[in-house]
Formats: structure tokens, C-alpha cells, sequence
């Protein structure tokens, strides 16, 4: 297979606006932006970026600019508000896509405000019934003949692995991915932001039920250093975790009996 | 006979003189491809005034080339002045012959003098068409001396002798190829042409009669592409003033990135703009290459110049010290074209190395460079009780402008004396705490003007909220920022260096300073408050009323050498083969100095940075806590 085949694939990128940790101020979100890096990088014929969101809110729209800085050419943007479901959104707007539909869809693993749980790609994965790879840092090559990619998917502690995936698919890409390309002032400013107005969004139920507050700051376990030497402290901080009892269980009824009892025993339920 | 000599003269000057024309009308029309700029028409007139004073006064710093050159240009001015006069418009007579004589034999002694120095010339002089320039002085003041004697009839006429008249005329013919042709072709004396309108319409008329004008010219952000990528995005009168470059290696000499071994060269850059924009190659320059930088190079007016014609590491090793500006005899501005270039990898290309796009990223989302919390710069003063604009009052005397001293470790010391001195001296001082931005400063050196007017304006905002007399800053980058830039963008203050206001301080004996005894100190001068700014004095005076007397090191004061910290080139990092820090601690060394003090966080940290054995770093403040005389509590 030809490089240039293996790059004749549509991408999007799904792009949500985040927020510096210390001045609570919006920026690039660093996974969505090292997802659209990865894209970027990988260079398929068709790449489109894709953001649900609020487009009156100025300082949305600086965050998009900043994006767009990186260069790519246009945003496409759902117009949702606050208490929309943006996953709903997406999903419809992917779904009704038509040859639009992208083979692989790029998110970050988990957005920087918000509900923040890393739901959304499961939940499109679910609802446009392809599979999904959680936290990857690169593509890798794409066989259309086959309809496969090879992706490379990140593990604790540096560790990485390699996995073939069947398109189109959905993945999250995480930190351990490169890091996003400097946006530049003129890119973003040349770049367009195209509203997609066609979307019925549907508000979300759920949220309105809720009660937010603040993050309380969660304690944290005391590390018991045990190594003694540089060499173990290097291997205590790279080495695999050897998984010890626990069996592979392939059948789902099974694997689902198992993890119910696992819930039990933890009295979750 | 002599008649027949004269004719060949007349008919040579005619024609090589044409040819000049063309020849300059060519290069004319090569600096307009350039943007448009505003003319200084005015300052034609005072080219002969700014070639004396302003010119000579960079000159005078080398006594024997000052010297060499006024005798060669005069006597060359003058001698063509003549020429024109009785070769071209016939007009004879004993007095002219007179003039002729002196004017000649002074360009020869000039150019005697000319001719010595090349014999074994130093490395920052170019060879190539350089090295043919003094045979070229040497036969045209003679040709015209040997033409002149006869005339006055201190020797007999040449009648009769061919060989003589052969020699003449070829004499003519190469000195007037040289001079009038050769000037306007790309010889060496283009210097002579292009320096000449340079000094009249240069960009910076502020920069004569001992004026300075220093802060970075504003870019319209609105405009389509932003900064320089190719030789015609720069203003015409920049590429005119590449033009004037003589190839002297002034710059080169006091240029600390070129003697790091980092690959840029002022003077091979200032060359390379203009092949860029005259087009071709840079196969002839016969001066130092870009350290570590071997290959020719291809440019051309539409031609993107970084990677094509330039490397990118040349443009990112400068620390805009402006070592180079301030040598440079022509008064070429190489910071501008630099920056110039920055700008453009910057804003268009996103092309800004090492760690620059990080920093650009946190100025963006948290206003200081590291990405600290911005409502934690307060944080070192929290055992200082100090007034904050806004939550305190609403005016002071003086706003204390902290920096990002305040996320430092090593420069809170700094800040911490100065706010001791303050009290000490009863200054009714506040502080505008965490509404503080950066000022811009390494923003906009690293071309990120968009950055830059973005906390510019912010910063102009808060302050336009607060009465206050003056703003006193420790950090030589915020007092350029303030005071030079900022009024570009409403933002008009009267900003003081920290050692600025406290020489005020000491000199109204608002401060008492006891004598110390710390051995040999010496003082580095801070690029931004000495060259940028002209404050050598200040800092020297409180260092002298503690009772320290200076050690100079070598290159100090107007010469002072880079502390490598400047210019964003510490988070560039452009490797070479030493590192400008080391280098200047060295000359610290060099004068057995134990302590160097200093007058700027940048300098704290890159000489805190050399590895020791070396003299202590302090910062003129602390120096001066430890020597102040506090008054009993009332
Ligand atoms: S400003 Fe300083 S570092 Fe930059 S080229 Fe000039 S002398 Fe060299
Ligand atoms: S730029 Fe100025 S200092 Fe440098 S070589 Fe040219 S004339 Fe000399």
C-alpha cells in the first residue's frame, strides 16, 4: 500500500474549549489540541474540526481562533447552549453527516470544565455504533483496503502499545500524545468559523437535576517509598505492574456476573 | 598634449558619470521595491552635519581610522568636486590647480593610511572588493596629484612623455571606474552613496545630534501578512540602509552571540539583506560566516529569506543587546530587521523555537511568562504589609512596579531591598499586586507583537484606574517597556530605574549610606538601562557613596557586553560553542572582581547561573541595604 492511500481518509477533530487550572481563564483544551495535532500531523485528505458550543461567548470564540491558529483551515460549530446536551448534538450532526462522516473521530479524553467525566466519546462511539480506542497518542498507519488503522495507545507509566482497530472508529487522544504546534496570530486569523445551524439540539434532563459546587481538593494517600536505591526507584516508577489473581474473562455475561459481584463485594451497590 | 590627456578625461568622466546615474537610478529603484515609510526630506540637508558629528563620533572610537577616513573622504569629495569643475566645465585657473594639489595628496596620505591597515587586517574586516579599494584610492589621488603638479608648475609639463600620458589615463580610467562607476554598481564605495542618503533619510531621525530612539516600532496587527518574510516586506528606507553597510566588522567584533559561536553575524546579515534584495547569491561576501554555518546561500526580493537565505538559528541568537546598533558607524539598525523577521516566523509562521512557545502560551493564559497563578504574584510580599492600588488607595507617589522579580526566588531579594530603601527614605509608595501583567517586553522581542499589545493595553488600563507621580522599577526591560514603547500606546509616564530614583534618594540625603568594605567590585551595565536608555551614572554614583570604587571591566558602560539574557535568548536557547554568560563573568574575572553588582533580574540569573568559583552577584539595591544608615524608631 502507497503512503498516499493510506492517508486518502477523512478525519475530525472534535474541539471544546478548556481551562488554565491556575487562572481559571479559557484556552486550547491540552488534549483537544493534541488531538487536532495528531491530525495535523498525520495530514489525511479530508480534516475537519468540529466544536459544540456557545459562539455568542467572546472568549469562546478567542479560544477557537487559537485553534484555528494551528492551522487548520475552518471550525465547524454547533451552536448549543449551557444546558444542551452536546453529545446528542454531535452525535446527530455526525450521524446526518452522510459521506461527511469521518473514519476516525479525534477527541481529547476528558474536557477541562464542564461535567468533565470523558463520557462523550463513549457515549458517540454508542451512538454511532463504531468501535472506540481510549487514550492514543498517534496514528499510525491506515489500511483502507482492509478497512484497519494501527493506532498507538498510551499506558501508565510510559508504556505503550499498539493496536489495530477496524474504521471507522472514535479515539481519545491524551497527554502522552505530542505537543500541540504554537498557534500563530495570522493562521487564526485567516481561519474561518462556519456555524452549523441544521442541528435540533435537545437539552439535557439530567443536568438540570443536578447540584454543582466547587471540587473539594481530595486527600492524598501517602506514598510509602519502599526502594531503596536509584535503580529501584527507576524500575518502582517504569516497571509494569504485575497483575497478580484476577483471570481474563472473554464471554460477556460472565464478565458482567463478575464485575457485579466486584460491585458488591466494594458495596457500591 | 596636455589638452589630449584632458580630453580623454573629459570623455572618460562623461561616460563613467552616465553610467554612475544609471547605476544609481538601478539602486534607487531597488530600495523602493520596499514599503512605504515616511521621507525625511529635512534630513538631505543635514547629511554633512550628521556625517561629521554623529557619524565621527562612532568613528573617533578607532582614533587611527577616524583620522584615515577624513583625509580620504575629504580629500576624495573634494578632489571630485575639482575634477567636474576643470575637466568636465573647462574652467581653469592657478587656484583651482592649488586645490587640487592639497586635495589629492590629503586623499593620498588617507589613503596610504588605508592601505597599511589591510596589510595584515583583522578578522572582522571583509576582503574580496574590499581588499581592491585602497590600490583603488591610491591610484586615483595620484593620478590626480600627478596631474596637479604640472598644472601648477611645480614639475614640467609631461609633453613628450607617452608612457607617462599611458599611465595617466589608465590611472583615470581605473580611479574613475572605482569612484564614480563602481559607486553606484555595488563596489565598495556604495558605502559612500548609500551611507550618504541613509544619514539623511534614515528611519530614525530621533538617533542625531546625540538623540536616542530605541523602543521597537508598533506593527498594525490589521495589516494582511504581519513582520518580514521576504527582502520587500521591509520599509525602503531599511533596505536602503543595508545599503550603506561599509563591511567595517564593527558589529561583528561587539556582537555576543558571534563570539559565543552561535551562528549569527551582524555584519553577514546586514550583507545577506542586501543580496536579498539586489537578488542572487552569497558566494562573494568574503568576510566571517555565521559561526558553524558553512554553504551558499540564495536570495531574492520575493523570496522568503529565513531557511532560504538566512538560517533560522541567525535570527533567533540575537539577544537585541544592540551591541552591534551602537557600533555600528553607519548607524545601521540590525535589532529592527531582526525583530523584523521574528515577527513574521512568529505571527504567521508559528515558528517561534525552543521553549519561546510555551512562554507565548502562558502570557496568553496567566500574564507571566512560567504559568504561575496570576493572584499569586502578591505572594512574596506577604510579609511586606505593602499598599496596593485599588484595595489601600487610589494614589501614591510612586507605584512600584514589581515584575516578574516577584515569581523569582533570587530578584524577591532584589525587590525586597528596594522596598526597604523606599521605607527607609519615607517614599509613599503602593503597589498595583496581582492586576500587574508582565509588561511585554520578551513577547515582543520574540515577535509576538500581538501578545505584546495585548498586556500592553491591559497593563495602560489598570494603570489609567490610579494617581500616581512616577513608576520605579527594578527590572531595566519593564523601564524600557514603560517608557519607550508604551507612550505608542497612550500609556505616558515618568518611569524611573530602581538605582535611578535612589540616586535621586541618596543625593537628596533622603538616604544615608555608611561605607562598605567588600573588596573589588566591578558593575555591569544592563543593555536595556545602558545602551537602550543611557543610565551609566546612576548606578556608578550609588556604588561611589557606599565607597566602593569601581573596577571597570574591559568592555563596560556604551560597551558593555550582553549578559546573554535578552531578546528571549536564554528560553531560544540556540546552541553554541560558549555561553555569553560565562563570557562576561569572565571579564569579571579578568579584572579579579569579587562581587559583581548588577542592576537587572535578567543579569541576576543568567550570572547566578555560571558555576562557581566566580565573585558574587548582587543587585545595586542589596548592596546598598547592607550600607544604609537606618534611623532610630520614634
Ligand atoms: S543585538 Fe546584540 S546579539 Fe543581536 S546582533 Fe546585535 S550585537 Fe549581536
Ligand atoms: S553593519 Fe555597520 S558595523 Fe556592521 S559591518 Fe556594516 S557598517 Fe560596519
Amino acid at each position: 500500500m502507497t503512503a498516499n492511500s493510506s492517508k486518502d481518509i477523512a478525519i475530525t477533530t472534535l474541539l471544546s474549549v478548556g481551562q488554565h487550572p491556575l487562572s481559571a481563564r479559557p484556552r486550547r483544551a491540552e488534549e483537544d489540541a493534541r488531538a487536532l495535532e495528531v491530525m495535523l500531523q498525520f495530514a489525511p485528505a479530508s480534516m475537519k474540526a468540529l466544536h459544540a458550543g456557545d459562539t455568542a461567548d467572546a472568549q469562546n470564540l478567542t479560544v477557537l481562533k487559537d485553534y484555528l491558529g494551528m492551522g487548520i483551515p475552518s471550525i465547524d460549530v454547533i451552536p448549543t447552549s449551557a444546558d444542551s446536551d452536546a453529545a446528542e448534538a454531535l452525535a446527530s450532526y455526525l450521524a446526518n453527516a452522510g459521506d461527511g462522516q469521518p473514519h476516525i473521530l479525534l477527541t481529547g479524553t476528558r474536557s477541562e470544565v464542564g461535567e468533565s467525566s470523558g463520557f462523550l466519546p463513549y457515549l458517540l462511539a454508542e451512538k454511532l455504533a463504531i468501535p472506540f480506542v481510549p487514550n492514543i497518542c498517534d496514528i499510525l498507519s491506515i489500511d483502507m483496503a482492509a478497512g484497519v488503522a494501527e493506532v498507538m495507545q498510551s499506558l501508565p507509566r510510559g508504556q505503550r502499545r499498539k493496536i489495530k482497530t477496524q474504521l471507522p472508529f472514535v479515539a481519545s487522544v491524551g497527554m502522552a500524545a505530542a505537543i500541540p504546534r504554537q498557534s500563530s496570530f495570522g493562521a487564526a486569523r485567516r481561519g474561518v468559523i462556519n456555524t452549523v445551524s441544521s442541528i435540533d439540539t435537545v437539552a439535557d434532563e439530567a443536568q438540570t437535576a443536578w447540584k454543582t459546587e466547587p471540587a473539594r481538593k481530595r486527600p492524598k494517600r501517602l506514598k510509602v517509598v519502599k526502594a531503596k536505591t536509584a535503580a529501584e526507584r527507576f524500575k518502582a516508577a517504569t516497571a509494569k505492574v504485575q497483575s497478580s489473581g484476577g483471570e481474563k474473562i472473554y464471554e460477556v455475561d460472565k464478565a458482567a456476573e463478575a464485575i457485579l459481584k466486584l460491585l458488591k463485594e466494594e458495596k457500591v451497590l | 598634449m596636455a589638452d589630449y590627456l584632458s580630453q580623454i578625461i573629459f570623455w572618460l568622466g562623461i561616460t563613467l558619470i552616465t553610467l554612475g546615474v544609471i547605476g544609481a537610478m538601478r539602486r534607487i529603484r531597488l530600495w523602493r521595491q520596499g514599503q512605504s515609510s515616511t521621507v525625511h526630506w529635512k534630513g538631505l540637508l543635514q547629511i554633512p552635519k550628521r556625517y561629521l558629528v554623529d557619524l565621527h563620533h562612532v568613528v573617533a572610537r578607532d582614533k587611527y581610522i577616524s583620522n584615515t577616513h577624513v583625509a580620504t573622504a575629504g580629500g576624495f569629495v573634494l578632489t571630485s568636486v575639482l575634477v567636474i569643475i576643470v575637466y568636465l566645465f573647462g574652467i581653469k585657473g592657478a587656484v583651482l590647480n592649488w586645490l587640487m594639489l592639497f586635495s589629492s595628496a590629503l586623499m593620498l596620505v588617507g589613503a596610504v593610511f588605508v592601505f597599511k591597515r589591510r596589510i595584515n587586517p583583522p578578522a572582522n574586516l571583509s576582503k574580496g572588493k574590499w581588499s581592491r579599494l585602497p590600490y583603488s584610492l591610491l591610484i586615483y589621488s595620484t593620478t590626480f596629484l600627478l596631474l596637479a603638479l604640472p598644472a601648477t608648475g611645480l614639475l614640467p609639463d609631461y609633453t613628450g612623455s607617452y608612457l607617462m600620458i599611458a599611465l595617466l589615463s589608465v590611472g583615470v580610467f581605473w580611479g574613475f571606474s572605482e569612484m564614480y562607476f563602481g559607486i553606484t554598481w555595488g563596489g565598495p564605495m556604495k558605502h559612500a552613496f548609500a551611507g550618504a542618503l541613509h544619514l539623511g533619510l534614515h528611519r530614525r531621525q530621533e538617533r542625531f545630534g546625540g538623540g536616542r530612539s530605541t523602543g521597537l516600532k508598533a506593527l498594525d496587527l490589521d495589516k494582511d501578512s504581519l513582520g518580514v518574510e521576504k527582502p520587500e516586506d521591509f520599509k525602503w528606507n531599511q533596505l536602503l540602509s543595508f545599503d550603506a553597510c561599509v563591511e567595517c566588522g564593527r558589529c561583528e567584533k561587539a556582537c555576543p552571540a558571534f563570539a559565543a559561536g552561535q551562528p549569527l553575524n551582524p555584519k553577514k546579515l546586514i550583507q545577506d539583506m542586501v543580496v536579498g534584495m539586489a537578488g542572487g547569491d552569497t558566494a562573494k561576501f568574503a568576510g566571517s560566516p555565521y559561526p558553524g554555518v558553512t554553504g551558499t546561500y540564495k536570495g531574492g526580493a520575493i523570496i522568503p529569506i529565513v531557511d532560504t537565505l538566512v538560517p533560522a538559528n541567525t535570527i533567533w541568537s540575537c539577544t537585541t543587546c544592540r551591541a552591534c546598533v551602537e557600533e555600528c558607524p553607519m548607524m545601521i539598525e540590525h535589532v529592527d530587521a531582526i525583530v523584523d523577521m521574528r515577527r513574521h516566523q512568529t505571527l504567521e509562521k508559528g515558528n517561534t523555537p525552543g521553549k519561546s512557545a510555551e512562554l507565548l502560551e502562558n502570557l496568553k493564559t496567566t500574564d507571566n511568562p512560567n504559568g504561575y497563578a496570576p493572584d499569586s504574584r502578591m505572594d512574596w510580599a506577604a510579609d511586606q504589609n505593602l499598599k496596593v492600588f485599588g484595595e489601600d488607595t487610589q494614589q501614591a507617589d510612586v507605584l512600584l512596579w514589581m515584575g516578574d522579580a516577584a515569581f523569582d526566588l533570587r530578584n524577591q531579594r532584589t525587590l525586597r531591598a528596594t522596598v526597604a530603601l523606599l521605607r527607609a527614605a519615607s517614599v509613599d509608595f503602593a503597589v498595583i499586586g496581582n492586576q500587574e501583567c508582565d509588561v511585554g517586553d520578551a513577547a515582543r522581542r520574540l515577535g509576538d507583537e500581538a501578545t505584546f499589545q495585548r498586556l500592553t493595553k491591559d497593563n495602560i488600563a489598570t494603570l489609567s484606574k490610579y494617581q500616581f507621580k512616577h513608576i520605579v522599577t527594578t527590572d531595566p526591560h519593564v523601564f524600557h517597556s514603560l517608557k519607550n514603547e508604551y507612550p505608542d500606546f497612550g500609556g505616558h509616564y515618568s518611569v524611573y530605574h530602581h538605582t535611578q530614583f535612589l540616586a535621586e534618594l541618596v543625593q537628596q540625603s533622603k538616604l544615608k549610606l555608611n561605607s562598605t568594605s567588600l573588596g573589588d567590585v566591578t558593575y555591569h551595565d544592563p543593555c536595556y538601562l545602558g545602551r537602550y536608555n543611557g543610565e551609566f551614572d546612576a548606578p556608578r554614583y550609588l556604588l561611589e557613596s557606599m565607597g566602593i570604587s569601581v573596577k571597570e571591566m574591559e568592555r563596560s558602560q556604551r560597551r558593555s557586553r550582553c549578559c546573554g539574557g535578552g531578546g528571549g535568548a536564554p528560553i531560544t536557547d540556540i546552541p553554541g560553542e560558549q555561553r555569553i554568560p560565562d563570557m562576561r563573568i569572565a571579564d569579571a574575572k579578568e579584572i579579579n572582581a569579587g562581587t559583581v553588582a548588577v542592576a537587572c533580574p535578567q543579569c541576576n540569573a543568567m550570572f547566578e547561573g555560571v558555576v562557581a568559583p566566580r565573585p558574587d552577584i548582587k543587585d545595586v539595591a542589596e548592596l546598598m541595604l547592607d550600607a544604609t544608615v537606618f534611623e532610630e524608631a520614634h
